[in-house]
Parts: C-alpha cells; sequence; structure tokens
C-alpha cells in the first residue's frame, strides 16, 4: 500500500503507464466484446459475411437505429428455451453439490494428513487437472457405454442382468462433470482447510466437545469461504458448458452451453446466439459478483 | 565508555547549536483523523546515538518511516545538515535504514546485498569491492562473504543488515529496533558490540526502541515518547534520575510515587505533606510552584532502605509490614505495605543483606530514604 | 495432535483417488489393445502409436497447438505478471473495480460466452480495419492470451503479496529507483511463480477446444478440435494412444517439477538449520 503512495508521489507517469498496459489488453480483447454481443443480439440473421444485419443506417440525412427484439421475445416464451435453463441451471446445481460431497471429505483427510505427505497428495489430486479436460471426459465413454467397460463389470459380478443406460443420458453429464471439476472443488477447499488453527479442534475437544460435534461447530464454519469458493468455480463454468453434455449427453439432454453451439454453428444464426449469450449472462451476473466479491476479499486478507 | 558519553554531553551554548545535525521541526502526521505524530520537535547531534523510547502506537515508528522516506508529513521540517528532505525522494536520501526484519534479499549472496547499494549509485566496480570488504571486516562478517540469507543466524544476518546500511556512509543511519529479533541471552552482548562498531564509524545514528533497557544501554541521549508527543529529551542517567513527569518516572526503570501538598516552600528546601505518611517529606532542593500545590514525589525502589529498628531521622520514613517478596537473584523486591494501605517498593542486593538476616513475611519494618534522592514532578 | 480416524482417512482417500484414476488407468491400458473395439481386449499391440505417426491431420494440427501455446505461455505471463503486481502493489486506484472484474470474470466464465463475444469483436475489426484478415493463428493466440492472463495474474498477485514489503523498501532505502526494484528484486524473487504461469497457460492453450473452435478459421485446426471431432463419433483406438502420449508427458513434468522443488526445499531448510547450529556453537 505504501510503495504505491510513493509510487504515486515520485512517478506519476510511470504508474499510470504500468495499470495501462494490462488494462488496455484486457479491456480491448474482454470487455468491448461484450458490447459488441449485446449489440449484435439485436440484429438480424442474413446470408452473406457478416451473418447479421448492421443495427445502424443512414438513408436520406437520417440515422436509424433498428434494434429487433425477436430474439429476446423468443426466449421469454419458448417453452423450450425456458426448459433449458432452467434444466443448466438445475444440471449445474447437482454437480455442484455433488463436487462438494465428494471433494471435502478428500480436501479434509488431505489437509489433516502428515504434513510430509501433504504436498504429495495434493500433487496426485492436480495431476488429472493438468492431463487435457478432453481426454478425461472421452475416458468416460468407453466406461458408460451400453457394451462398456462399467456394464461389463456390474453384469460379471451378477450385480445387474441388463445394462445401465448411462452413456448419452443426463447421467453420463452428472457423472462427467463432477469428474471433470472435481479437482476445481478441492483446490479452494484445502487452501482453507490447511490453513485451519487445529488448536481450536484441541480446545474445543478440552471442553467436552465430541468429534463429530467439533466438525459441524468449528471445521465446517470456519471452511465456508472455501466451500463458497469451490461452489462458484465449479458451478459457474458448469452452467455453460458444452463439451461434457455433447460427448457424454443424449439428445434430450438440455444445456444451454450446446444449445448456443448449435445455434451459432448449426444453424448460423449469430444474432439468436447473442441474445442466448446475453441471457447467459444474465444468469451468471449474481453468482459472478460473488466470486468476484470474494476473490478480493481473499487477496485483502493475504496482505 | 558510558562516562565518556556522560561528560561529553555537558557542552557550551554555542558547540551545540553548531552540531545540530538533524532538525526535526514541529512536524505532524496525521492517518485520518488518528494524529500519530503530534508537533514533534528534536535536534540531534552529529555523530551521536539517539534513541526514541516509548510504547507501540507511540509514534516513534512512524517518524523513522518519515526520516526513511517511507512515509510522508502532513506538515513540519526535516533537516539534515542543513539539507530539507521532503523534496527528495527515499532512494536519493542520505539516509539509510537497517530493518527490523534485516530485510536481507534472499536471492543474492551477502556480498551483493552489500554491494547493492552501492551499485545504484554507480559507484566503479573495484571500488564497491573494496567498500565492500571493508565493511565487512568492520562486523566481522568477510568469509561469509559468498552465503546467502537463509544459510546465517539471526545474529549475523543482522550484522550483514548493518555493513549493508553502513556500507553508503550515509549522513544519518536509522536502526529500527536492533534487538528485537535477537534471543534475550545474546542482546546485551550485541548491543556493547553495536554501540563500538557506529563509533568507529563516526556515524549519526537514530534508534526506535520499546525497551528501556535497550535504550539506556545504548544511546548518548534518548527521547521518550508517547501518544504521538515527546514527554521527555536526555541523557538516559538525567532521564532516569530527574523524569520530568510522572509518565517518564514510571516508563523508565520503576519507582515509588507518593501524592502529597507542598505546605513549606524555601529556596534550598522544601516540606511536602504526604497523605499516606505519617511524618512530612524532607527534600533538600528548591522547586518551583507556590505553597500549596499538589505534587508527585518519586523515590526510586533502589533509594529505599529496609531495617528493623527506627531510622535515626526526622523526616522521610514509614513503617510498614512486608506483603510479597520477589527474589531476583542478585537482587530483592520488598513490597512493603504502610499503616495507610500504600505500598512502597523497596530493591535491596543481595550483597547488602545476608540471607539469613533478610527480613521475611509479614515481618513489621521501617523504610526510609535519604532527602536528596527524592524528585519532585508537578504533572 | 489430534489425528482423524486412520481407516476413514484411508477408505475416503482410497475411494476418491481410485475415482479420479480409474478412467485414466482404463485409458491407457486400451491404448494398447490389438482390437479396434476398445473394450474387448484382444491382445497387447502399440499399432494404435505407429498410426499416430502416420496421421498427418493429427500431426498438423499438434503442431499448431504447440505453436500457439509457446506464444500463449510467453504472452500470458508478460501482461499477465504486469496485471498480477498492479493489483497486488497498486492499492485501490480508479477503475480498480472494473480492472480486478476483468481479470477474475475469465476464469469462471463460461467458454462459448467469451468465445462468441471475442469471435465478434475480430469480425467487426476485420469490418472496420481490415485487421484481422480472417481467423487464424493470431486470433486464437489472442483469444488463448486473454483467458491465460487471468490465471497468470491471480498467480502472480498471490505472490506478490507473500513478498515482504520490507525487502522492497529496503531496495529503495539502498537507492534502487521503483523500476530497479521491479527487475532486481521482486522479479527475481517471484520468478518460481513466473514459471508456473507460464507452465499454466501452455497446458490451458495447448488443451483448449470451445474457445478455439470459435476463434479459427480454414487451415488452422487444433489437435483438441480434432481429437473432439473424432470421438464425437465414438471411441477410437488412436485417440486413447494420444491421450496416453500426453498422460505420460505430463505425469513426467509434474512429478518432476514437484521433486525438484521438494529437493530445493530440503537444501534451503538444512542450510538454514546448520547456520542456526553453527551460530549456537
Amino acid at each position: 500500500m505504501k510503495l504505491n503512495r510513493l509510487l504515486g508521489r515520485w512517478l506519476p507517469s510511470g504508474r499510470t503507464g504500468v495499470i495501462a498496459f494490462p488494462f488496455f489488453f484486457l479491456f480491448l480483447f474482454f470487455f468491448v466484446p461484450f458490447i459488441l454481443v449485446i449489440g449484435i443480439s439485436f440484429s438480424e440473421q442474413r446470408m452473406g459475411v457478416p451473418p447479421y444485419t448492421n443495427l445502424t443506417q443512414i438513408q436520406d440525412g437520417v440515422l436509424n437505429i433498428a434494434l429487433n427484439l425477436s430474439h429476446y421475445q423468443f426466449l421469454m416464451t419458448d417453452d423450450l428455451y425456458l426448459a433449458t435453463y432452467l434444466s443448466s441451471l438445475k444440471m449445474a446445481l447437482i454437480s455442484t453439490l455433488c463436487c462438494l460431497l465428494i471433494g471435502y471429505p478428500i480436501a479434509y483427510y488431505i489437509a489433516r494428513a502428515e504434513a510430509s505427505l501433504r504436498s504429495t497428495l495434493m500433487m496426485l489430486v492436480m495431476l488429472p487437472f493438468w492431463t487435457s479436460f478432453l481426454i478425461r471426459v472421452y475416458a468416460w465413454v468407453a466406461i458408460l457405454k451400453n457394451d462398456g467397460l462399467l456394464n461389463h463389470f456390474l453384469i460379471w459380478l451378477g450385480l445387474i442382468h441388463d445394462p445401465l443406460r448411462l452413456y448419452h443420458t443426463n447421467w453420463g453429464v452428472y457423472i462427467g462433470m463432477v469428474y471433470s471439476y472435481l479437482p476445481f472443488m478441492i483446490m479452494p477447499l484445502y487452501a482453507h482447510l490447511v490453513k485451519m488453527d487445529l488448536a481450536l479442534l484441541e480446545a474445543a475437544y478440552d471442553l467436552g466437545a465430541k468429534p463429530w460435534k467439533a466438525f459441524f461447530r468449528i471445521t465446517l464454519p470456519l471452511s465456508k469461504n472455501g466451500i463458497i469458493a469451490g461452489s462458484l468455480l465449479v458451478f459457474i463454468p458448469a452452467v455453460g458448458e458444452y463439451v461434457i453434455p455433447e460427448l457424454l449427453g443424449g439428445a434430450d439432454t438440455l444445456m444451454i452451453g450446446r444449445v448456443m453451439w448449435n445455434e451459432f454453428f448449426d444453424n448460423i444464426d449469430w444474432p439468436m446466439a447473442a441474445a442466448v449469450t446475453c441471457a447467459m449472462v444474465l444468469l451468471l451476473l449474481v453468482p459472478m459478483a460473488l466470486f468476484q466479491h470474494y476473490q478480493t476479499k481473499e487477496m485483502e486478507e493475504l496482505s | 565508555m558510558m562516562n565518556e558519553r556522560l561528560n561529553s554531553q555537558v557542552m557550551n551554548p554555542a558547540q551545540t547549536r553548531q552540531s545540530d545535525f538533524v532538525q526535526i521541526i514541529d512536524v505532524v502526521k496525521n492517518f485520518g483523523d488518528h494524529a500519530a505524530l503530534n508537533h514533534v520537535s528534536l535536534t540531534v547531534k552529529k555523530n551521536e546515538l539517539f534513541a526514541l523510547l516509548g510504547s507501540s502506537g507511540c509514534g516513534k515508528s512512524t517518524l523513522l518511516r518519515i526520516l526513511a522516506g517511507f512515509e510522508s508529513m502532513t506538515s513540519g521540517k526535516i533537516l539534515i545538515d542543513g539539507e530539507d528532505l521532503s523534496r527528495i525522494p527515499p532512494y536519493k536520501r542520505p539516509v539509510n535504514m537497517m530493518f527490523q526484519s534485516y530485510a536481507l534479499f534472499p536471492h543474492m549472496s551477502v556480498e551483493a546485498n552489500v554491494a547493492f547499494g552501492l551499485k545504484q549509485e554507480g559507484v566503479p566496480k573495484n571500488e564497491i569491492q573494496e567498500r565492500v570488504d571493508d565493511v565487512l571486516d568492520l562486523v566481522q562478517m568477510r568469509k561469509f562473504a559468498r552465503r546467502k540469507p537463509h544459510q546465517l543466524s539471526g545474529g549475523q544476518q543482522q550484522r550483514v543488515a548493518l555493513a549493508r546500511s553502513l556500507v553508503k556512509r550515509p549522513k544519518l543511519l536509522l536502526l529500527d529496533e536492533p534487538m528485537s529479533a535477537l534471543d534475550k541471552k545474546i542482546r546485551q552482548k550485541t548491543q556493547l558490540e553495536l554501540v563500538n562498531i557506529l563509533e568507529k564509524v563516526d556515524v549519526t545514528c537514530i534508534m526506535v526502541t520499546h525497551d528501556q533497557e535497550e535504550a539506556m544501554t545504548m544511546a548518548s541521549r534518548l527521547a521518550v515518547m508517547s501518544e504521538g508527543e515527546v514527554i521527555q529529551v536526555g541523557a538516559p542517567s538525567q532521564v532516569y534520575e530527574f523524569p520530568n513527569c510522572r509518565f517518564s518516572a514510571e516508563f523508565i526503570g520503576s519507582t515509588n510515587l507518593l501524592d502529597g501538598v507542598v505546605v513549606e516552600d524555601e529556596p534550598d528546601h522544601v516540606f511536602v505533606e504526604c497523605r499516606d505518611l505519617p511524618q512530612r517529606l524532607y527534600i533538600s532542593h528548591g522547586i518551583t510552584g507556590p505553597l500549596g500545590l499538589e505534587v508527585t514525589v518519586s523515590i526510586r525502589p533502589e533509594r529505599v532502605r529496609i531495617s528493623r529498628e527506627k531510622p535515626d531521622q526526622a523526616c522521610n520514613y514509614a513503617r510498614g509490614v512486608i506483603k510479597d517478596m520477589a527474589y531476583m537473584g542478585s537482587y530483592t523486591l520488598y513490597h512493603v505495605a504502610l499503616e495507610s494501605g500504600k505500598v512502597i517498593v523497596a530493591n535491596l542486593s543481595s550483597m547488602m543483606m545476608g540471607l539469613n538476616d533478610a527480613p521475611g513475611y509479614d515481618e513489621e519494618v521501617f523504610v526510609s530514604w535519604s532527602e536528596s534522592c527524592q524528585v519532585v514532578l508537578t504533572s | 495432535m489430534i489425528k482423524p480416524n486412520k481407516t476413514l482417512s484411508s477408505t475416503v482417500l482410497g475411494v476418491g483417488y481410485l475415482f479420479l484414476y480409474l478412467p485414466i488407468v482404463l485409458l491407457v491400458i486400451y491404448s494398447f489393445n490389438e482390437s479396434k473395439l476398445v473394450t474387448v481386449w484382444s491382445g497387447f499391440s502399440v499399432k494404435w502409436y505407429a498410426a499416430l505417426l502416420d496421421d498427418e491431420e493429427l500431426v498438423t494440427a499438434a503442431w499448431l497447438s504447440i505453436r500457439i501455446a509457446l506464444l500463449t505461455g510467453t504472452a500470458a505471463v508478460v501482461i499477465g505478471t504486469v496485471a498480477g503486481f498492479v493489483l497486488a502493489r497498486f492499492g485501490r486506484f480508479r477503475l480498480f473495480t472494473l480492472f480486478s472484474a476483468m481479470i477474475n470474470a475469465p476464469l469462471v466464465m463460461p467458454e462459448v460466452i467469451i468465445g462468441i463475444s471475442m469471435l465478434l469483436l475480430f469480425v467487426q475489426m476485420q469490418q472496420f480495419l481490415g485487421w484481422p484478415a480472417g481467423r487464424g493463428l493470431l486470433t486464437i493466440w489472442i483469444g488463448h492470451t486473454t483467458l491465460c492472463v487471468s490465471y497468470v495474474a491471480i498467480i502472480v498477485q498471490s505472490r506478490v503479496k507473500e513478498l515482504d514489503l520490507a525487502l522492497e523498501e529496503a531496495a529503495m532505502d539502498l537507492g534502487a529507483t521503483p523500476r530497479k526494484i521491479f527487475f532486481s528484486i521482486t522479479l527475481p524473487l517471484i520468478s518460481q511463480a513466473l514459471v508456473a504461469g507460464w507452465l499454466l497457460s501452455f497446458t490451458l492453450s495447448l488443451d483448449d477446444l470451445v474457445l478455439t473452435a470459435f476463434l479459427s478459421g480454414p487451415g488452422s485446426t487444433t489437435l483438441p478440435m480434432v481429437v473432439f471431432s473424432r470421438v464425437r463419433l465414438g471411441l477410437n483406438p488412436e485417440m486413447n494412444a494420444l491421450a496416453t502420449l500426453f498422460i505420460t508427458s505430463v505425469t513426467i513434468g509434474v512429478v518432476g517439477v514437484n521433486l525438484y522443488l521438494r529437493r530445493q526445499e530440503r537444501k534451503w531448510a538444512q542450510e538454514a538449520r546448520l547456520a542456526f547450529v553453527e551460530a549456537a556453537a
């Protein structure tokens, strides 16, 4: 903080230049595009390059701005779209919850392991993360197919007689989502759990609390920030996920990322895709603002 | 060494003005509406080791950081050797600081750390090598020149930090709690070593500490600070023997404070009527102030004598019962409860009382002190 | 210190790691399967690996992906380091919220959104400025960099915050200008974070599909795009072989880096202890 004040006093121009460099890059390539998306969502599809109409036209010295609201009207009234949005939210939510239920115990026991083991254990959790996302999702195809490895195994065990229909269904998507996003949940959870002062637990035991009680009243509340960070890190991208529903989901798996992709690449209806995108962003504004809030809080606590 | 410094403080006014090397003039520093420094003025003489003493929050560290250039003043002026500091950015000031955490650059060797400052000045390579070698010899770290900071002990790191801040021959050296990171046992030895080195180099030095023993051992003059203000300035012995107010008396060492009223005031003596004592206090020097003035009389515990028989003096004694004893090895602190309830603390060295002869709990004794060791405080 | 239940701990971790690794292990095993039917084992064979080398489409795509990843890594580190440093040290300047939002958003935002928005930008730019002329390596590179800048910035930001401010103050006290401080003190001390950021950006770029699909043009097909188009149609043993190669190299890399870092740490701790013992003697 103090360096900031010093820099402000002695090198005002230098400081601004330093901020400007990354700022302009991100402003141009990340922020401005959003404005464009909003704009395009009001135009109309047409053949040609680019495949959408201009918003503004100058005719006889009059500037006409045409805002086509049909896409938004359609979005808000079409049952399928509404169902898709709801389905995306539902699937993302369930995936997040599953990630939390599976990831929390893993993160907890790594955090409580011997100090020398911890970094190895975390490395083993992160290793799949560094491996290609695509590959990991593809790995499940062979397992989940009707004649795949899982069904073979279960039939061999005698647990079932007919194969489970998992591939190309919503179940496949859930499994794929949890599998792919698990490291993203474990990372922040671990980071918070490992910082917890164990003396607090010891004090609780000393005062007579049983281990489960201590967990629910001390450990869990203290790891709240980790839970929120991990959940947001999974939920938000999961809503707009394309690859997993495409590879593992069925024709009836309604996810908004997929819909948007189809509008864009298959129908070449860019304005419609843009409108879908805007609706998606609106949907995600609140969780994203939450994420931003927690990130800044984390960083401030660090100093 | 201490005596030499004491004697050197008695200078004539002309000399004093000449050697006012650092002038801190009416400095105010506000953080929002909190005044960290409230019109602080101090002068530090050339080549002296000046200590800013106070507990946390008193403003001493803020003043140090302002001198270094890491904080700006809200108002005021600071001159070093006649030069106004406020126009100079921290990387151009003739001031160097030894940080509390030493702040040695972990990715550089001892040599590189010490040479860093000289490189910024553009000093030629061979001169850099020479000066670095010299200063490392001075702090006896020459043979560790190639090591990295994490390969050094705390005391060794401190010496490197000192060398790094001395090599640039600054006009003013700042020490931020120099001993706080060291073990208590080696502190005393290091304090004296540090003072020796600084005297050899002939550098003006301002140090900040909350440890009054450290300030008294190392500094030639000190300033007691509290809540952004300077309470008292003077040589350690001066401030100890003649505190100017209750705060100074209690902050440095410990003392017995007796509240009373001046009942007789003459040029060469004063009588104080004290609520806690049956007899009056006789003080063998005059004070400025009218009759009836409410004062506090300070008596250091080491000046209090304990005896079983009533002492042979008309004033400055009282009868009491020993309520508590703290045996410290080389001396014992006796807490004597007087009839009025007031507790007087006496510090008796083990030399003065044989173990068999020492008084015990609940024993009735007399406490007494001489007429000249008392200090009258009006605030 | 109280230890958690050993059996519970081992069970949870065991099941957890099994879940994480079993699919990958199965993938690797079946890459050596002689049969084209991935789920029926018919014998050991490396023919699918040989097929990879002959697969021209794949090799070209791989080469393109590697080039883009190298460019992305470097660009993201340059821009991201400055961004991270600004976030850590510059306090709350004007437009701080916008700046920080632009850094945090790409971390979570679905790639389809980033994809369509950046594509529209390039289309409009081409209309008005004539640049970029069509989509290809350049647009993909810019897209990947935008995404990766966020990751690098976050890594650098947290590393810079860990740095003792006193080190920078000490350097300033010794006469170094702010610019000198950044290059001689800050940068060397955060170098590990920069390497981590580079590796992360490289990996993310190499693996990216959705964003690339929006920003690529004719003749700029990356490896993930080829892989995706093939696995969409079903199982493909050649893809297993490719996956295995990828997993192997990543594993060697991650484990290697980890071991190296641990060895460094141990050396440092040992040296520090030695100094302590020496001084006490």
